[in-house]
């Protein structure tokens, strides 16, 4: 499969006097398959943003390299090719959208790339159908849940029909409701079409639904893997302030009163299969 | 609550004056306001009035909703009528004191009155119909010759658009400060007029902080978006001009020569 | 349990005769004693937000009374006022309120517009960072200097000094990490023990609210629908999730098995509770083999 993202040995400081998140990536390297879904975990502080503002060339290295789709991000020729390939979406949606028409604001990265007028309508429609917002076109963003907000952020990004979304906790300041509708469409665009999709969040049960967990703490990785061989990794978790799934727990809690059970049943299903498998073989 | 406020004062419709191409509109405006200045008699006057009410008849804006929108300035009419009316030269109708009304100054109290109503009006009905979107693409499209000149007319239209974009969101936070200040104890009611502007910095200094720190994000989410200023942008909607268009340019210049004409007979 | 905040038949209307009119409470009541810790969950919307300011009288009621120790809050004005340093409301995000120079005077705003001596503010600012655990270097900084968590508790600290006998918290956990949202956590029940106060937290985590709460109200549509405890509430789950709200994580696996024909009730939701309830059946059926 081939890489979108290849990082070699990252470094990078941020200056003191904008200590909002002091972290130094000293050696960092890691490659991210096309269309695959990764979820980055790590408490507050532990370098995901940094790493993500590098995806796009938004901060660049200080030492080593970042090359994405080939290209290097240093390369400042490079700079509109690496974010038009590479969407990103933020935290706070109402940061992020710039119109007060729907609509306008999808148009806008086409609008900037010089797309002409009647590929930017088609960009349009389809980038909001994808996020199920096609009914909300003529609408004024403030007026719209958060989730709704969110998944018109997305749409704005599908719209320069990039070929990985980095989406930077874009669930911490919505509802269930909300986070359950933006993680639905983050799955689908990296499954149906072969959009990579990184996730940084810090709700564990995000990550559970993604090919790849990557767990980061103090700029460096600590795990990596998938979603059932990082989580089983309790103690490794909890020692930099993150957590496993409740289901795992439960496993785990049970586990260690000596019923032999896989700690790698994520989902609710399989967690319940699980135990009705044990619970049914020791009444036998 | 102050969310409830609407800014903008713009009436969807899908009549023929919404519909025409906002640059149109802004032309017109410009016209009519000049045609406005120059009419002289109360044929002139009856010239301008006739063609706003046939444009407000089109749009299907109500009469009273316009006449709302005078309201606030009934004083500044007032005042000027009452001005006017002691002003004038000639032979003095009635007088007392040291104040004398004349034929003139009648008139001109008259005239100026329709003139002021007559220039806000105008400039409402562009308002009324014009999305605040559609007036800022056709303001840039207008003043894009500027450019040439090095006039940062791209920019000054962006700010416009996100400005409009984050009024609502402002004004909602201004709104949960304010009410989050009050859990607090803070009093924005009573003390004198020193008391109260003390008062309202625990609402300032979190919305201006706030303010800047949306506007960092909106920045970054811009760049990420591949903005890098007007230069070989593309539009969603283009402007277009219609045939309704071409014939709204005609009556506008067809209403400007009358006017120029019934000036020159001194009407 | 002794009452301390009474809602008593509350309605309210936003924007009544206008084109916009909406009932955001629908005749509502409810009895917070003194000591309780209450949960509050509904979707966005449901009327929770409005519900909490009619706790502290930032909003009157259409219809309807509040009462705070027996007395009709709105029937007097100084009465009203009184209200909001007995009952603390941490909004959403409050660090987004923060404004002053240095964290202490920030957390003295309350205090002071309480109209208390100097000392008494210097001892209550000095109690207050000692519950969220704000150091006192940290007291001399600038608010915008500490990290997103500590700026946080030093706004939570900020409502905490005007020590309140009820303290209610629109969820004060979002968007913080797992040990963040926990340690937040221990903090409010660190003040709910030290002063015996009520406090009621709006959440959408139903794990929070499960390990937390002695009792639960839920809100739907204007209506308060539920009022029971943890377990009462949670034993519905079909009627939660019509209400768009979830029902813990754990209870869902119990709710699965039992579905699956286990006979186990699905009354717990945290992970201790599930594992008292499924040890001896694991244990059990081995020991009988």
């Amino acid at each position: 499969m081939e890489n979108a993202i290849e990082i070699r040995h990252l470094a990078y400081s941020y200056p003191d006097d904008t200590a909002t998140e002091h972290v130094v990536f000293q050696d960092l390297s890691l490659d991210i398959e096309q269309g695959s879904f990764v979820a980055v975990l790590g408490h507050n502080g532990c370098g995901k943003s940094t790493l993500a503002k590098h995806l796009n060339a938004i901060l660049l290295p200080e030492g080593g390299t970042v090359t994405v789709y080939g290209l290097d991000t240093k390369q400042e020729e490079n700079l509109l090719a690496i974010r038009q390939q590479v969407g990103m979406v933020f935290q706070n949606p109402d940061n992020q959208i710039v119109s007060n028409v729907v609509e306008e604001d999808v148009a806008f990265a086409p609008e900037n790339l010089g797309v002409p007028s009647e590929e930017i309508r088609r960009r349009v429609d389809e980038a909001l159908e994808a996020v199920g917002m096609a009914a909300y076109k003529k609408h004024a963003p403030h007026l719209l849940s958060g989730g709704q907000k969110q998944r018109v952020a997305i749409a704005g990004v599908l719209a320069m029909r990039p070929k990985t979304i980095v989406l930077d906790e874009p669930t911490a300041m919505l509802d269930p409701q909300g986070r359950q509708e933006v993680v639905s469409i983050v799955e689908k665009l990296s499954r149906e079409q072969n959009i990579t999709a990184i996730l940084i969040t810090h709700h564990m049960d995000e990550a559970i639904c993604a090919d790849r967990v990557i767990a980061m703490d103090d700029g460096k990785i600590i795990a990596d893997g998938a979603p059932k061989d990082v989580f089983t990794k309790i103690d490794l978790l909890q020692s930099v302030g993150l957590t496993a799934p409740q289901t795992t727990l439960l496993l785990k809690a049970l586990d260690d009163d000596g019923c032999a059970l896989p700690l790698d049943a994520l989902s609710v299903d399989d967690c319940a299969q699980a135990l009705f498998r044990q619970i049914s073989q020791a009444k036998a | 609550m102050l969310k409830d406020v609407t800014l903008g004062q713009y009436f969807p419709g899908e009549t023929a004056v919404h519909k025409m191409d906002p640059r149109t509109k802004l032309v017109l405006v410009i016209v009519y306001i000049v045609a406005l200045f120059l009419a002289k008699g109360a044929a002139g006057y009856a010239l301008v009035a006739g063609c706003l009410l046939a444009v407000v008849w089109i749009s299907k804006i109500h009469l009273k909703v316009i006449l709302k929108g005078l309201k606030p300035l009934m004083l500044i009419i007032i005042l000027t009528a009452v001005l006017n009316l002691f002003y004038g030269q000639g032979e003095p109708l009635v007088q007392f004191w040291i104040f004398k009304i004349t034929k003139q100054g009648i008139e001109n109290a008259v005239f100026m009155v329709l003139r002021i109503t007559l220039l806000v009006a105008g400039t409402f009905m562009l308002t009324y119909t014009t999305s605040p979107i559609a007036l800022t693409d056709g303001l840039e499209s207008l003043l894009s010759p500027l450019k040439k000149i090095g006039a940062p007319v791209h920019e000054l239209a962006m700010m416009m658009c996100i400005a409009l974009r984050f009024i609502p969101t402002l004004i909602e936070e201004t709104d949960k400060i304010m009410s989050a200040q009050k859990a607090r104890g803070a009093d924005f009611e009573s003390g004198n007029i020193l008391a109260r502007a003390k008062a309202l910095i625990p609402i300032l200094v979190p919305l201006f902080i706030s303010a800047f720190r949306r506007a960092d994000e909106l920045a970054t989410a811009m760049e990420c978006r591949c903005y890098h200023g007007g230069e070989g942008r593309t539009k969603l909607h283009a402007l277009h001009y219609a045939g309704r268009d071409y014939t709204a340019y005609c009556l506008g210049a067809l209403m400007l020569a009358g006017v120029i004409v019934l000036r020159r007979f001194g009407l | 349990m002794e009452p301390v905040l009474e809602i008593r038949n509350v309605s309210h209307v936003y924007g009544a005769d206008t084109p916009f009119e909406h009932v955001a409470l629908d005749n509502v009541s409810l009895t917070v004693g003194r000591g309780e810790f209450v949960g509050l969950i509904g979707h966005t919307g449901s009327g929770k937000s409005t519900l909490i300011q009619h706790m502290n009288g930032l909003l009157r009621p259409s219809n309807g009374q509040v009462l705070f120790e027996g007395q009709d809050v709105w029937s007097d004005a100084k009465l009203t006022r009184r209200l909001r340093f007995h009952v603390g409301l941490v909004f959403q995000y409050p660090e987004y309120q923060l404004f002053e120079e240095t964290v202490f005077q920030d957390i003295a705003f309350g205090p002071k517009n309480m109209g208390l001596s100097e000392d008494e503010v210097r001892a209550r600012v000095l109690r207050a960072a000692g519950f969220v655990g704000i150091t006192e270097k940290e007291l001399e900084k600038s608010p915008f200097d500490l990290s997103g968590g500590q700026k946080r508790r030093a706004a939570i600290a900020g409502v905490i000094a005007m020590e309140p006998d009820v303290l209610i918290l629109d969820e004060p956990t979002a968007g913080l990490d797992p040990v963040g949202r926990e340690s937040i956590l221990e903090n409010i029940r660190a003040y709910q023990a030290a002063q015996g106060a009520s406090v009621i937290m709006v959440s959408h985590s139903m794990e929070e609210i499960a390990s937390n709460v002695d009792r639960l109200l839920v809100m739907n549509d204007s209506h308060l629908v539920m009022d029971a405890t943890p377990a009462e509430v949670f034993a519905k789950p079909e009627e939660l999730v019509q209400m768009g709200l979830a029902v813990p994580k754990v209870t869902q696996v119990l709710l699965k098995l039992r579905e699956l024909g286990v006979d186990v009730p699905a009354s717990a939701f945290t992970v201790e509770q599930a594992e008292k309830l499924l040890l001896p059946l694991l244990k059990g059926g081995k020991a009988a083999c």
